[in-house]
């Protein structure tokens, strides 16, 4: 317990004495607008310096993922330090500015199935914010049924020769690296001849296109790859058994995705921080502290009874411990589908203001919130679609027959 | 707080799921209801959840009780309501308990609190006068008269109103229908009343309760005079996350009666479990049963440790509870075919126990209506 006293004291003096005045809470209280959250990688740009200053003292002490051990570059702390580090990193109202794909999909599987020469070179440069990954699962023949990938890696000796095409690949156009599956077993079962491995993209050969939503712009791209040499030890796991690493990573990202449920959880992908209640007071107008259209108002309370008992749920499964991803495909599709639900419930309470799209006569927030609910509709698709969540609840959860 | 049951609640729950697999599966229910059983829940039966302890967790040791807390209590309605096993355990063991242990004086916890621990009363709550529950519109009148008040009005569906021997009644002491103010709590016992047996469509133990010029001492006061509304509905909270409980349990039941089926029933050469459009609806099913699952441990818990959030919580349960039971009961014997609509199949036993249960302090509606209020829109 001592220790753990001490661990505060020192994270305390620690944060008061590295995180820049612009990362954290004023000497009033009042938090910061917005700590700049950037995605790191070779060619990062930050809108203000101090987030960099920040990045790079979290990610020396490895704080970016606390409890990977400090040889692969982490924090190396228990899941108490951690608590502490959270709650004390929470006191002065700061965070991490990273936002990483790396930390979220492809550190968890690393560590769970890469070898040790693996770990050392790529997690400390996820940790650190110096290599930002994209993900190279889904291809125009492969969507939900991704086992059917036809992306070839050739066996030539020395190297593997890549050739096909992945789609949605989020910010392929920014991305240092790719981790991709890739077919290596032609002829043998759909499952049983996917590996996966990890590109280099200025390799010759990787190009990529961006995809045109239609909320108008997005993070999504086409990636080429044509003739491109990957070196072998580049390959995760074992050739072939690439399909357990990739249940794996979506395990991961399932449970990132179904965050987007909870209001004010906003991170991208159409999450929006606006306060429905707000909106829909604001708009239809107020009598006696409610909604002043009851058949809306009976909506929202709906709306927000599920909110409440989806966030108790997340709370239920983080205190049972290691359940959770059991059901993450629960996560993933009450997830998002409240999230769409949501901002439905968002344009309509802003009317008119609600579908607006460009031009002076609306507000940033207004046409903003028009291009968040169109996001949002993605949602229940990317990572696996509500449909696939519940074939994946009915066979793995409740043991229906195929 | 955290969502988890603690060792304690765990015991309890597992005897309690022996307790109901072996002494009250659902042909024990069934046999009451065949047999026309007077009070629809059986003696012996109540026997053994007293032994077992059941009948005093909610009550402080120095009365003879465990006081081992609401989260305890509703993990033994909920495997009850697995197998629908009818008890005084709702109406006494929860509301009797709580409403004798919070708002008593101490004359009236010596008198009652034992009795209730020892099984020797059984207790019951009269609220509602019509047929939607609005404590705020008690319109039973309670007037003065030297060292008594006398009573007069109606009330409806009364839980165990038909066999219970001490009867909690909210009347108007002052005020005009609609104010939550001017509201008291008494004690009646059940010889001053007239009560009539209702039969409901889940053949369960209710009564309506006539009060025609009913003298109560003023000694029978439960709580402050007037502050009956406030005390009734932190009362209500409890018996609403309580029976949120115990829907919750049948929900599981039926649920799982209903995936059995599933994965047995054979057509067109195959389990009917295989086809998606089934599956689907299934998978949703298990979602919002497992909301309804961290809805009514959030509400228990919050309950025990104090809460300030409780009346939120409260609703919560209670509307999602509903909701969740109306959806799978509904799904049950629309998956079960031609045997789902049989007397002779027990699925339709969940079906009808949930509309009942919707009904009993404040459907689903209702919950919702204050749920929004208390959030602020």
């Amino acid at each position: 317990m001592t220790d753990l006293n001490q661990f505060r004291e020192e994270t305390k003096q620690w944060l008061d004495e590295n995180c820049p005045p612009t990362m954290r809470k004023d000497a009033k209280g009042i938090k910061p607008k917005h700590i700049d959250e950037v995605w790191g990688g070779r060619n990062a740009k930050y809108k203000n310096p101090e987030t960099k200053i920040w990045l790079d003292k979290l990610g020396e002490k490895g704080w970016t993922m606390p409890t990977v051990p400090s040889e692969y570059g982490g924090g190396g702390l228990s899941k108490e330090e951690t608590k502490i580090l959270q709650e004390e990193m929470m006191a002065i109202g700061t965070n991490s500015p990273l936002l990483s794909f790396g930390i979220w999909m492809l550190a968890p599987v690393l560590l769970e199935y890469g070898n040790e020469e693996q770990k050392r070179e790529h997690l400390p440069r996820i940790i650190k914010g110096e290599i930002r990954w994209c993900q190279g699962y889904s291809e125009p023949g492969s969507g939900s049924d991704l086992a059917s990938l036809a992306t070839k890696a050739e066996d030539m000796g020395d190297h593997y020769l890549v050739n096909g095409q992945k789609v949605w690949t989020s910010y392929a156009d920014k991305a240092d690296w790719i981790f991709a599956l890739v077919r290596t077993g032609p002829k043998e079962p759909k499952h049983d001849g996917i590996s996966f491995l990890l590109i280099d993209m200025k390799t010759a050969g990787v190009s990529t296109k961006p995809i045109t939503l239609i909320s108008g712009k997005s993070p999504f791209c086409e990636t080429f790859f044509d003739d491109v040499k990957v070196p072998k030890e580049n390959l995760i796991g074992d050739l072939n058994r690439g399909w357990t690493i990739a249940k794996a990573l979506l395990q991961h990202e399932r449970k990132f995705i179904s965050s987007f449920g909870l209001a004010g959880a906003g991170n991208g992908s159409g999450s929006s921080k606006k306060d429905l209640i707000g909106l829909a007071k604001s708009h239809y107008g107020e009598t006696d502290g409610k909604i002043a259209n009851d058949f809306f108002r009976a909506e929202v309370a709906n709306h927000k009874i599920k909110e409440h008992a989806f966030g108790l749920t997340l709370q239920r499964a983080g205190d049972e411990g290691g359940k959770a991803s059991a059901v993450a495909s629960m996560f993933k599709y009450y997830g998002t589908e409240h999230n769409k639900e949501r901002h439905e419930l968002m344009i309509a309470a802003s009317g008119k203001a609600g579908v607006a799209w460009d031009g002076n006569e609306f507000d940033e927030s207004e046409k903003n919130l028009t291009k968040s609910w169109l996001r949002t509709k993605g949602n229940s698709i990317e990572g696996g679609t509500s449909e696939v969540q519940l074939n994946v609840i009915s066979k793995r959860v409740l043991g229906l027959p195929s | 707080m955290k969502l988890i049951l603690n060792e304690e609640e765990l015991y309890l729950k597992e005897t309690a799921k022996n307790f109901a697999e072996n002494s009250t599966p659902v042909n024990h229910f069934r046999s009451l209801r065949d047999n026309d059983d007077p009070q629809l829940w059986s003696e012996d039966i109540w026997k053994e959840m007293v032994a077992l302890g059941w009948s005093s967790i909610l009550i402080p040791e120095e009365y003879g009780g465990s006081d081992f807390g609401l989260t305890g209590i509703c993990a033994i309605l909920q495997e009850c309501g697995k197998t629908l096993a009818p008890s005084p355990l709702f109406a006494t063991g929860v509301l009797g308990a709580y409403a004798l242990t919070h708002f008593g004086n101490d004359a009236q916890k010596s008198e009652y609190l034992p009795k209730i621990a020892s099984g020797d009363i059984t207790t019951a709550v009269a609220v509602d006068e019509s047929n939607h529950h609005n404590p705020s519109l008690t319109e039973t009148s309670a007037v003065q008269d030297g060292e008594n008040f006398i009573l007069n009005g109606k009330k409806t569906l009364v839980v165990d109103g038909a066999s219970a021997d001490i009867i909690i009644v909210l009347a108007r002491t002052s005020g005009n229908p609609g104010e939550n103010t001017g509201l008291t709590m008494f004690l009646v016992d059940k010889k001053d009343l007239e009560i009539k047996k209702l039969s409901m469509a889940d053949s369960r133990n209710y009564a309506n309760i006539y009060l025609d010029n009913v003298t109560v001492s003023k000694n029978n006061i439960l709580g402050d005079i007037e502050a009956g509304g406030d005390s009734m509905d932190s009362l209500l909270d409890v018996g609403r996350i309580a029976m949120a409980a115990e829907m919750l349990g049948s929900t599981e039941a039926a649920f799982e009666t209903t995936l059995n089926y599933l994965k047995e029933r054979k057509q067109f050469g195959v389990e009917i479990g295989s086809f998606q459009a089934l599956q689907h609806r299934a998978a949703q099913m298990f979602c919002e049963i497992e909301l309804t699952k961290s809805a009514v441990m959030g509400a228990t818990k919050g309950a025990d440790e104090n809460s300030n959030d409780l009346q939120r919580l409260a609703s919560l349960s209670k509307s999602i509870a509903g909701d969740t039971f109306h959806l799978v009961s509904n799904e049950s014997v629309q998956m079960h075919g031609g045997i789902g609509v049989t007397d002779e199949y027990d699925i339709g036993f969940y079906l009808k126990r949930a509309r009942v249960c919707e009904q009993i302090f404040g459907s689903s509606n209702f919950h919702k209506e204050r749920y929004a209020n208390l959030s602020g829109f």
